[in-house]
């Protein structure tokens, strides 16, 4: 496997040019005790994070999102390795002299003080001047459409306009990065889509770096500029939504982001940078591969549901060159959007299928249907293992 | 029919609880202002009599020892707050998965007799006692040092007997303070210090407050601590009223001097009630 540790050291295309990124981890580990034993929740970690990036972190629950953020924050402290803000080590410096803010999945808003007491809280701190600390909250109010709002206590408000304060009372101080710990995730789904779209107009508008957690793929691939998928405390892959949906580098990253296809296979030829899979004499698979794969090699492809077409008959495969599996349908489920198939193939493989419904009215082909699927060579993609 | 059956539920449901109320509460407190304003002597009995010079007459005698139980009192509950507090705290916030061993702990000497603890109070505060006497021999005090007789064996013993009627309410407020809010005022550039007067002290009023409501009314209407620790110098009202009723069997001037105490600790309670701004209170309390 190749090691995608080293792509997110060197950052995004724009971090060389401001120098330093807003946050740097250098061989991070976090070990926990929990009844003598140790528990790693965070393996090892190299990570740069550019200015005013919207940056996410991905993945299941568990696999150490929230020590990541908390390391950031000054909650935990490494077991090992070295946290950068700006440049400047922050290893073992206290959470009040570091100058992100974060906001808690619980909201975790100060029960006894109203929404503008909340969101002045860390400007009293810094012994911002009174007007100054009036000015600000009530722009900050206002960008969180919370105007009016300012005498509510919060349990006198609803989730999102918790959610809100939470927001407002970090972003106010106007921190390097902000930390959002799945912020969204005890809203329910038409506010949590609004809520996206808010988060990211205002990530735009205050230019603050967002470092903001998930383990919600779809959240992740809308908002981010950059996502870092991690597994059980390692980063699997970093890349773009487009580079991480596209050609997933893990078989891990495969299955959890979006659905995949994956099919094995020994390589039977190799020409003009495609490989050949054949599995009988018209079942194949073809893959870009780099000069490394050679005749024999195992390897293992993975191909989206939305870039195969399903044919009844036998499909005119000398036109595309491309990769030709048949296979009998298994399952039909009808989405309003688009239809699904479940395929069994010559692969060996079930394969998913999206069929938009677009134009026709009636399904591809019904349960029990003898069917061929084609894609394109650049729809296969070689994973890692 | 089922309608009704479910709107007088919840009457029956307080039916057991008033009754034992009327029965225990509220006919001895008739009783006793009837009392109160009776005349008479314990030979040719007594007669109701409007007699509301029993009050005037027991504030001129007592009010010494009525003072000087209120300000026992509140002694002691600044001092029941400042043990009590850390305490609290410490279990609350430390006591990982043993909290409630701790609090049995914390418990377990209340499992004796109130008066006994009291007593062995007394051996061990004694003149030539384990705490003084080797104190004495090294010099440190003078042979004529004395704890037993003054207001603060009195106080200390008072303290004593009622702390878990603080720890336990500020406990229960502690106890509820979400971690993460702390981490929030932390994370907000607040130092530890400044977290805590922010943060967690003003969550925590409100079981400072129920603390308070529960100790300083007992405290002050206290007649064990003062009968075996102190001397005639500390006397306080519960002793003048528990003496008046069962060994002067003076009811009338007992029962005035009881409801003086009531309505003097109900006007202090409310005072501070007031003071504290219990609607702020009260609303944290009810998040
Ligand atoms: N305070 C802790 N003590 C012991 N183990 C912990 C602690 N916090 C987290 N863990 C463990 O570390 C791992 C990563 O946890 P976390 O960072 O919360 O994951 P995520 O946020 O991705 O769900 C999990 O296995 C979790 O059980
Ligand atoms: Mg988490």
């Amino acid at each position: 496997m190749t090691t995608p540790q080293h792509s997110a050291v060197a950052g995004p295309p724009g971090s060389a040019a401001t120098g330093q990124s807003a946050i740097r981890f250098a061989g991070v580990h976090k070990n926990y005790l929990s009844h003598g034993d140790t528990v790693p929740a965070v393996k090892r970690m190299d990570l740069a994070i550019a200015q005013g990036e919207f940056f996410s972190l991905l993945g299941p629950s568990g696999c150490g999102k929230t020590t990541t953020m908390r390391m950031i924050a000054g909650f935990e402290e490494p077991s090992g390795g070295k946290v950068y803000l700006d440049g400047k080590d922050v290893t073992g410096v206290a959470p009040n002299k570091r100058d992100v803010n974060m906001v808690f999945q619980s909201y975790a808003l100060f029960p006894h003080l109203n929404t503008y007491q909340n969101v002045a809280f860390g400007l009293e701190r810094k012994k911002v001047s009174k007007a100054e600390i009036k000015k600000r909250v009530g722009e900050m109010l206002e960008i969180v459409s919370l105007t009016g709002m300012e005498k509510r206590a919060p349990k006198e408000m609803s989730g999102g306009q918790q959610q809100r304060v939470a927001l407002a009372r970090a972003l106010v101080n106007h921190p390097r990065a902000l930390l959002l710990d799945e912020p969204l995730g005890a809203l329910d789904l038409k506010l949590r889509q609004q809520m996206q779209i808010e988060l990211k107009r205002i990530q735009r508008e205050v230019g603050i770096t967002f470092v903001y957690v998930t383990h919600d793929q779809g959240e992740a691939l809308t908002m981010s500029d950059r996502i870092a998928v991690m597994n059980a405390g390692v980063i699997e892959q970093l890349g773009s939504p487009r580079e991480i949906y596209e050609r997933p580098a893990t078989r891990f990253v495969a299955g959890f982001i979006g659905t995949s296809n994956i099919v094995e296979g020994h390589v039977e030829r190799t020409e003009n940078g495609l490989a050949l899979v054949s599995y009988t004499a018209q079942d194949r698979v073809v893959v870009p591969v780099g000069s490394a794969v050679r005749v024999g090699d195992k390897v293992e492809v993975s191909i989206r549901p939305e870039k195969i077409d399903m044919h009844r008959g036998v499909p005119p495969v000398t036109s595309t060159g491309g990769s030709v599996l048949s296979g009998v349908v298994n399952e039909v489920v009808y989405h309003g959007t688009s239809t699904n198939y479940t395929v069994a193939t010559a692969a060996g493989a079930d394969f998913t299928v999206f069929d938009q419904n677009a134009s026709n009215a009636e399904d591809l082909a019904d349960r029990g249907d003898r069917v061929y699927l084609t894609w394109a060579p650049q729809h296969s993609y070689m994973i890692g293992v | 029919m089922d309608r009704v059956k479910r709107q007088l539920a919840p009457y029956f449901l307080v039916l057991p609880g008033g009754l034992w109320l009327l029965l225990f509460f509220a006919i001895p407190m008739i009783a006793m202002l009837s009392l109160s304003l009776q005349q008479g002597d314990i030979v040719n009995g007594y007669q109701f009599t409007f007699h509301w010079q029993n009050y005037t007459d027991a504030i001129d005698s007592y009010h010494t020892q009525l003072i000087r139980s209120l300000i026992y009192g509140a002694v002691a509950t600044i001092f029941l707050i400042v043990l009590a507090f850390p305490v609290a705290y410490w279990i609350a916030f430390y006591g990982g998965k043993r909290k409630s061993t701790y609090l049995f702990l914390l418990l377990l000497p209340f499992f004796v007799s109130f008066v006994l603890r009291t007593i062995s109070w007394r051996q061990i505060l004694t003149d030539d006692g384990p705490v003084l006497k080797p104190l004495k021999e090294i010099g440190l005090l003078s042979d004529s040092y004395h704890i037993l007789g003054t207001p603060a064996a009195v106080i200390g013993g008072l303290v004593y007997n009622f702390l878990p009627f603080m720890v336990l309410p500020i406990y229960v407020a502690l106890e509820r303070i979400d971690p993460r809010v702390v981490e929030a005022a932390r994370d907000l550039y607040a130092n530890p210090a400044t977290a805590f007067r922010k943060v967690i002290l003003p969550l925590a009023l409100p079981g400072v407050f129920a603390g308070v409501l529960m100790s300083f009314v007992p405290v002050s209407s206290d007649y064990v601590n003062s009968e075996v620790l102190g001397s005639s110098s500390t006397t306080m009202i519960g002793q003048v009223i528990q003496a008046q009723y069962l060994v002067n069997s003076d009811y009338p001037t007992a029962s005035a001097l009881s409801f003086i105490l009531m309505a003097v600790l109900l006007v202090g309670i409310f005072a501070y009630a007031r003071a504290l701004g219990t609607e702020d209170v009260m609303k944290v309390a009810a998040r």
